[in-house]
């Protein structure tokens, strides 16, 4: 095991290195650049033997990826915000055919109005995509989620695409120590990819076969069982990885939680800087604690409910909004986590739009302005900080 | 380009097995299933084939049913080149690193004339510029023909679609076909066609050079569709025949930016005889037909003008 | 036939190619080919016409309808350069 510093995008272009991947297409938007851009020189250099595509549109670069994963290749993608947007239909189409791949999304906001800094109102727009997804906080987890992605994905049980949420900036351009995972312990970890079914002319077989509605919604069962399953696959690889390199991932982890009666939730970097704010309330006596959401979808009910186990406040730190609906959409699943079921009150906050910067002080404003927003509806969510 | 002169079908060397087969959903003379069994004739078994929506993958995949007998994958409209491309970087990587027996595969994408000339220009021109090796076969029937017959940017001037229907405004589309075998031309891949299922060996002929070639290749095959075009059912063949002989779609292959027309007359008909075979220019008036009779003309002489400027030698 | 969601395979992808062939899209049609073998000279233009695949060569070499498939739409007869085909009306 090697430690390196190392820029976020530049990690993660390592690990499609070590991933033998074998198509690579992207098209440019930033934040996500200096993935691709590094993806380029890794491929142009012959470091890594693959196809790199440099598609016209973030539209075909999935279809691209679709077209290659349908062949048995494993295939990569990365965007951000608006490219995902235009990427959509096919995030939802490689979902339903079954697609293994991987794709980094480095979350930025979709526009209007323009802006290239990070937020997750990108990663809300393909909640219901039927992809895997996670949301990871740091470089490292950003490498490590590459592997994790193919191994997962590429499991016949599973057979669902993996997305790999990461901070636009935040994570993409900050330069972090990464250990880097000698190359056996990959190869071994990560056999090449066998897929169950191909485009082979020796096997000719129909893909993408229109459905009609008697037959439609078990196509959509089938669909939506797959990705519940795929939970067991998901927290079984995860725990092969902790012991190949002490780094153990959990859909749900918690800190300060055990005697916690208040705590914060929240889904990607932004949890490292609410971390410090816990640690400093601690030392003032406060019973804070914190939950970093890993695994957002399959979501993770059962360990969310059982790591919360007596928080009376939640204090969800939403990063999108969901104008003229419940706030923010991470809060409104929680809170239907805990629907009819003891469960802590949740206060909404929506926090660092567009990547807005937010301390570990504005975390500690929070806290102290919970109680006060509990009298308030579920309805109502604030935006933190906005100048009225 | 001596091999793909090499490459000719004729009735000695017809393949009879079938590839786009027998129960599938087309309407009944349907012109563009005639020309896609062909072509899937000479493209034979080693083909993989990206198709976009439209009515060749609706008549072709109703699940659990498909009519098709190579490998065969639709996403969505407007990415089949995409798609192809990708198929074809997969195949590529994955022979060059051993994963996979090296063999020549044809990498084929199909679509309408929808899904390349208006939504799926963009990947079109994207998979061209890139080089990939793959044959692009589009199905022109000259209109959203599955959807209901809306126009698209291949409507023929002055023709009746649902969406440019004649009225006491406009007279049916009033914009004139949009070029795409030109807009394949000017991205400089080394072949680009146009064929007709009225002449099948020369169809066949096309879309096996264009599969056999070294990279981007693009053949645009007239499609004649009774249902839209409002015309009997036995008469598609006939239609397509007449395209040619009047010279609204003149039969060319451009091979390394040369030349060579294979028009099988010099003398072209008038218009009119292609016109009045089909209820979709039933109400077209004198001057009408005149100005579509000018145009053909112009755009004869202009193909001429170019073949003999560069011409492809033998 | 539906099949239950647990029968349906991953992507609804479909794994017996030519599976449309099950269907008898000769129910669709109104006329029926008929070839008159003294007319006929084997050129096999009917064959290529098909939009269904139907047309199929005999042993002697002359062109049939497989009536399971053929949608009655007239192309072969009308094409025939020796005239040898009649469309004719099923009762």
């Amino acid at each position: 095991m090697k430690r390196v510093a190392l820029e976020g995008s530049v990690a993660v272009a390592e690990a499609v290195k070590q991933a033998n991947v074998d198509v690579i297409a992207a098209y440019p938007i930033t934040p996500q650049t200096h993935i691709v851009e590094k993806l380029s020189e890794i491929v142009a250099s012959g470091e890594l033997d693959a196809e790199f595509v440099p598609v016209e549109s973030e539209h075909s670069a999935l279809s691209v990826c679709i077209g290659a994963s349908a062949c048995g290749a494993r295939a990569f993608t990365a965007t951000s915000g608006p490219g995902l947007a235009l990427m959509t239909e096919m995030v939802f189409i490689a979902s339903s055919m079954r697609l293994p791949m991987v794709m980094v999304l480095c979350n930025r906001t979709l526009s209007a109005p323009l802006s290239i800094w990070n937020d997750h109102s990108d990663a809300m727009l393909v909640r219901d995509s039927g992809w895997i997804q996670v949301f990871v906080n740091n470089a490292q987890e950003a490498y490590d989620h590459v592997f994790l992605g193919y191994r997962i994905s590429e499991d016949h049980k599973v057979l669902i695409p993996y997305m790999i949420h990461m901070d636009g900036f935040f994570l993409t351009h900050a330069i972090e120590p990464v250990e880097l995972v000698d190359q056996e312990v990959v190869d071994k970890f990560l056999p090449p990819y066998q897929p169950l079914y191909r485009l082979d002319p020796s096997n000719p077989i129909t893909m993408g076969a229109f459905v009609m509605p008697d037959q439609y919604a078990e196509v959509k069962k089938a669909q939506d069982e797959a990705l519940k399953a795929s939970y067991q696959v998901i927290v079984e690889v995860w725990e092969k990885w902790g012991e190949l390199t002490g780094r153990l991932y959990r859909p749900v982890e918690g800190f300060y939680l055990e005697d916690a009666e208040y705590a914060f939730l929240s889904l990607g970097s932004y949890g490292e800087v609410a971390q410090e704010a816990v640690e400093f309330l601690r030392e003032k006596g406060k019973k804070v604690g914190l939950l970093k959401l890993r695994l957002w979808r399959p979501f993770p009910f059962e360990e969310l409910r059982k790591a919360l186990k007596g928080v009376k406040t939640l204090m969800v730190i939403d990063r999108a909004i969901c104008p003229g609906g419940p706030g923010g959409q991470v809060a409104l699943e929680v809170r239907s986590a805990f629907y009819k079921m003891d469960g802590p009150r949740v206060v909404d906050f929506i926090v660092g739009i567009s990547g807005r910067d937010t301390t570990p002080e504005d975390y500690v404003k929070m806290f102290e302005m919970a109680p006060e927003l509990l009298e308030k509806g579920p309805e109502d969510y604030i935006i933190y900080g906005v100048k009225e | 380009m001596r091999e793909l002169e090499k490459i000719r079908f004729t009735r000695k060397n017809l393949p009879r097995e079938e590839y786009f087969l027998s129960g599938h959903r087309g309407c009944q003379g349907c012109g563009e299933a005639v020309a896609l069994r062909l072509a899937m004739k000479a493209l034979g078994k080693e083909t993989i084939v990206a198709c976009a929506t439209g009515c060749i993958e609706i008549i072709s995949s109703p699940f659990p049913e498909t009519a098709w007998g190579v490998p065969w994958i639709h996403v969505a409209f407007e990415n089949t080149a995409a798609v192809i491309s990708g198929v074809e970087a997969a195949l590529k990587v994955l022979m060059r690193k051993g994963r996979l027996p090296e063999r020549k595969i044809f990498c084929v994408g199909i679509a309408g004339d929808g899904g390349t000339a208006d939504i799926g220009l963009q990947a079109l021109s994207g998979a061209l510029e890139r080089g990939h090796d793959i044959l692009y076969l589009c199905f022109d029937n000259e209109a959203y023909m599955n959807t209901g017959i809306q126009r698209s940017s291949a409507t023929p001037f002055g023709a009746w679609t649902t969406t440019s229907p004649p009225g006491k405004k406009t007279k049916g589309q009033m914009t004139w076909k949009k070029n795409l075998p030109e807009i394949a031309i000017a991205h400089n891949i080394p072949y680009v066609a146009t064929a007709s299922p009225a002449y099948p060996y020369d169809l066949m002929t096309k879309v096996r050079r264009g599969a056999e070639v070294k990279g981007p290749a693009y053949v645009h095959i007239f499609s004649p569709c009774p249902t839209g075009w409002r015309c009997p059912s036995n008469l598609s063949i006939e239609v397509a025949r007449l395209a040619v002989e009047t010279g609204v779609f003149p039969l060319f292959e451009v091979i390394e930016g040369k030349w060579r027309i294979n028009q099988p007359k010099k003398e072209l008909k008038p218009v009119e005889e292609y016109l009045k075979l089909q209820g979709r220019f039933r109400h077209l008036d004198e001057e009408t037909i005149k100005l579509i009779q000018k145009r053909v003309n112009e755009e004869w002489e202009k193909l001429k003008k170019k073949a003999s400027l560069f011409p492809y030698e033998e | 036939m539906k099949l239950s969601w647990r029968e349906i395979k991953p992507g609804a992808v479909i794994t017996e190619p030519g599976s449309s062939r099950n269907l008898r899209t000769g129910d669709w049609r109104n006329e029926r080919p008929v070839v008159d073998k003294e007319k006929c000279n084997k050129c096999g233009m009917c064959y290529l016409f098909c939009p269904e695949g139907a047309i199929y060569e005999t042993e002697e070499g002359y062109f049939e309808s497989d009536l399971y498939y053929c949608k009655g739409c007239g192309l072969c007869a009308h094409e025939c350069p020796q005239g040898a085909i009649k469309m004719v009306l099923e009762v």
